[in-house]
């Protein structure tokens, strides 16, 4: 294959794993409010170029970490659709046998190890899980996800600093979306920022357009190489727009509605649409992988609805092992 | 009648040797570090031996990937050690002194206590969190705390609070090995108590209590720090002819509720001790399970012992003021026989 058709093949890899999540979230905000799923939801409508371009870069092996927006991470690394589903719709199918929802989504067999309910609650345990991997002796690294509010808490200090000492394979990727649940997080953030921070931490950083797909995955493959080859942690910090609110109930009304227009037509599906067709890729052949994607998630959605509730026996199982019994007597 | 269990043999045994609490809780880790690779510790200044000597060693024969000096960063020298877990590692999580867990009780309880459950069975958080606890050489209110009730009331934790040598080595061989996250509260103030300890470090299983004395008169519950003098102030009670019969928990969750129980029912009287402030103690627990099995006509008598509800002072007339102590364990008692 040409140079030209591997990247080709590159950028179209990335439009479907973007079109599959934009379809996934767009699937559970509608199930959401039919009434379908309980429980708070986050989507990432509008991020989808992160979690695609970072993910294309990970072997199977690679783990990832991630945050309470994680349901595009989680299928970009590969985690299957249907227990994804599950998951959200609570039902006994689902990765984490519906004890966990969108906020926990988790698949261990593809080395996601977990959304996190807390924001920043990621960063230990990516730390964590690359230092274990060096210590057995693993080339895997960990790409570990989180928001630009995060980068206000303790523990991004803390494990950057802890990194950049033990030189360890993680990937901090800041997916920046310019707010921290419902303020503007330039509003409560001095300073340069959060490029300048890892920096200042021994952590390199990269700025990205987190909203070109293109430019986020050769950003990630440089990066992921050099990590792999035992360079130490990389940060990069790729800006985006959270098109929806913070949550599915949330209609993030507040915001300028002049930005999220601007954000609307900037959005990374239809920007790498342009670049795919200017690439001479058939109109065809682009809503066909849009069709297949919708279609896959609509399918995933009348499964999870149709599927059976846990039984309520699961509700006392996994607890512990050491006196599991005697807390439910 | 069962011949009386005694957990501090008077003589020498074959294969025993008298050694200090904390050489004991080393000589654990050690004995389960070369029994398996995957075992690693990380914490402040493990690399130097650890605060009190109880990784004294291990750099030199485990090597700086597996005996982690670390900054000074409670939430990742806990959230490391679950990530570590997570794939397949066994992390002993020091914490230098339990206060400062505090700085981690995101990592701990967010994250660490329900892994397991909210992933569906998909994680094993196999990791022990040694947590140095306790009063020791006045050190006031934030290096004396003895908060263990506050992780029995979180699914998915163990809780282990040995007092003897070799309750500290055989319950941290079992933590070791536990796939369940445990909770390691080491009694720091008996650190240089002695001990008999056998060469090969058998597990002890959680939830069995220790009977440190047999008595049918009034059953003493406790654990941890307290527990010398909850058997100092058993023998001045047999002196006074009452015979206590007490039980040492070693762990509070799972914990041995049965033999606490039995215990009672013979007796009819029950002083939990413990050194945590009375309040919400693990002392009310113990009470009210044992009301609850036995309904209210089943015990005559009932009462706990611990600190006020106060902050631990420094000055050594104020912390005596407060702490609990042989004589007013022996005075509990002795409330507790007069009906």
């Amino acid at each position: 294959m040409s140079r030209l058709g591997d990247n080709r093949a590159r950028l179209v890899a990335l439009y479907t794993t973007m079109c599959r999540i934009r379809a996934f979230e767009d699937t559970a905000l509608a199930a959401h409010r039919a009434g379908e799923i309980p429980g708070p939801l986050h989507v990432s409508v509008g991020q989808e170029a992160v979690a695609a371009g970072i993910c294309l870069n990970l072997r199977r092996d690679d783990r990832i970490t991630s945050n309470h927006r994680g349901h595009g991470h989680a299928l970009a690394k590969g985690a299957g659709v249907a227990g994804m589903m599950e998951e959200l719709f609570g039902r006994a199918g689902g990765h984490c046998r519906g004890k966990g929802g969108s906020m926990h989504i988790a698949d261990f067999s593809v080395g996601m190890l977990g959304a996190n309910g807390v924001v920043a609650g990621g960063i230990p345990i990516a730390v964590g899980a690359a230092q274990g991997l060096k210590l057995l002796g693993r080339d895997s690294i960990v790409a570990c996800f989180f928001g630009d509010g995060a980068i206000n808490r303790g523990p991004f200090l803390e494990g950057l600093n802890w990194a950049a000492l033990y030189r360890l394979p993680v990937l901090f990727v800041c997916e920046d979306n310019g707010v921290a649940a419902f303020t503007a997080t330039a509003s409560v953030t001095a300073g340069p920022g959060v490029a300048a921070r890892a920096e200042s931490l021994g952590v390199p950083a990269t700025s990205v357009d987190g909203n070109n797909a293109a430019a986020v995955d050769a950003a990630a493959a440089r990066l992921v190489a050099e990590i792999r080859g035992g360079g130490g942690p990389q940060l990069l910090h790729a800006t985006t727009y959270r098109i929806t609110g913070h949550t599915s109930t949330d209609p993030a009304a507040w915001r300028n509605p002049q930005d999220v227009e601007a954000a609307r037509a900037a959005e990374p599906i239809g920007r790498l649409r342009e670049r795919l067709l200017a690439e001479g890729v058939p109109m065809a052949e682009l809503e066909a992988i849009r069709g297949e994607a919708m279609a896959e998630m609509a399918e995933a959605r009348a499964a999870a609805l149709a599927a059976p509730w846990p039984d309520p026996a699961a509700a006392w199982e996994d607890v512990q092992d050491a006196g599991a019994a005697q807390g439910m007597a | 009648m069962p011949a009386p269990r005694r957990g501090w043999p008077e003589m020498e045994t074959p294969g025993m040797e008298t050694i200090t609490l904390v050489e004991a809780a080393r000589r654990a880790a050690l004995q389960e570090m070369r029994r398996d690779p995957s075992v690693w510790v990380l914490g402040e200044d493990v690399a130097r031996g650890g605060l009190f000597g109880q990784y004294r060693g291990f750099l030199d024969e485990f090597g700086a990937a597996r005996v982690v000096s670390t900054p000074i960063s409670e939430s990742v020298i806990m959230g490391a050690g679950l990530g570590a877990a997570l794939v397949g590692t066994r992390p002993i999580i020091e914490m230098r002194i339990f206060d400062f867990v505090m700085c981690a009780m995101d990592e701990l309880v967010n994250q660490i206590a329900k892994v397991r459950y909210m992933f569906g069975g998909q994680a094993r958080p196999a990791v022990v969190i040694r947590m140095p606890h306790g009063i020791w050489r006045n050190s006031a209110a934030q290096h004396s705390q003895t908060l263990e009730s506050w992780f029995t009331h979180i699914p998915g934790l163990v809780v282990a609070v040995p007092s003897t040598p070799a309750d500290t080595a055989g319950l941290l061989v079992s933590a070791i090995r536990s796939d369940d996250p445990v909770l390691f509260f080491d009694p720091k103030n008996l650190f240089p108590v002695t001990g008999p300890v056998a060469a090969e470090i058998a597990p002890i299983p959680f939830g069995q209590a220790r009977r440190a004395r047999m008595g049918g008169d009034l059953t003493l519950v406790t654990w941890s720090a307290i527990v010398p003098q909850v058997e100092e102030a058993a023998a001045m009670l047999e002196a006074r002819g009452i015979a206590a019969d007490v039980l040492d928990l070693r762990t509070l969750w799972p914990w041995d509720e049965e033999a606490v129980v039995a215990s009672v029912a013979r007796t009819g009287r029950l002083l939990v001790v413990h050194e945590a402030v009375t309040t919400g103690g693990f002392g009310a627990e113990v009470v009210a399970r044992v009301v609850e099995r036995l309904g209210p006509a089943g015990l005559r008598r009932v009462a706990r012992l611990g600190q006020p509800r106060v902050p631990v002072p420094f000055a050594p007339p104020l912390e005596d003021q407060l702490k609990v102590d042989t004589a007013k364990i022996v005075a509990a008692a002795e409330a507790l026989m007069r009906d």
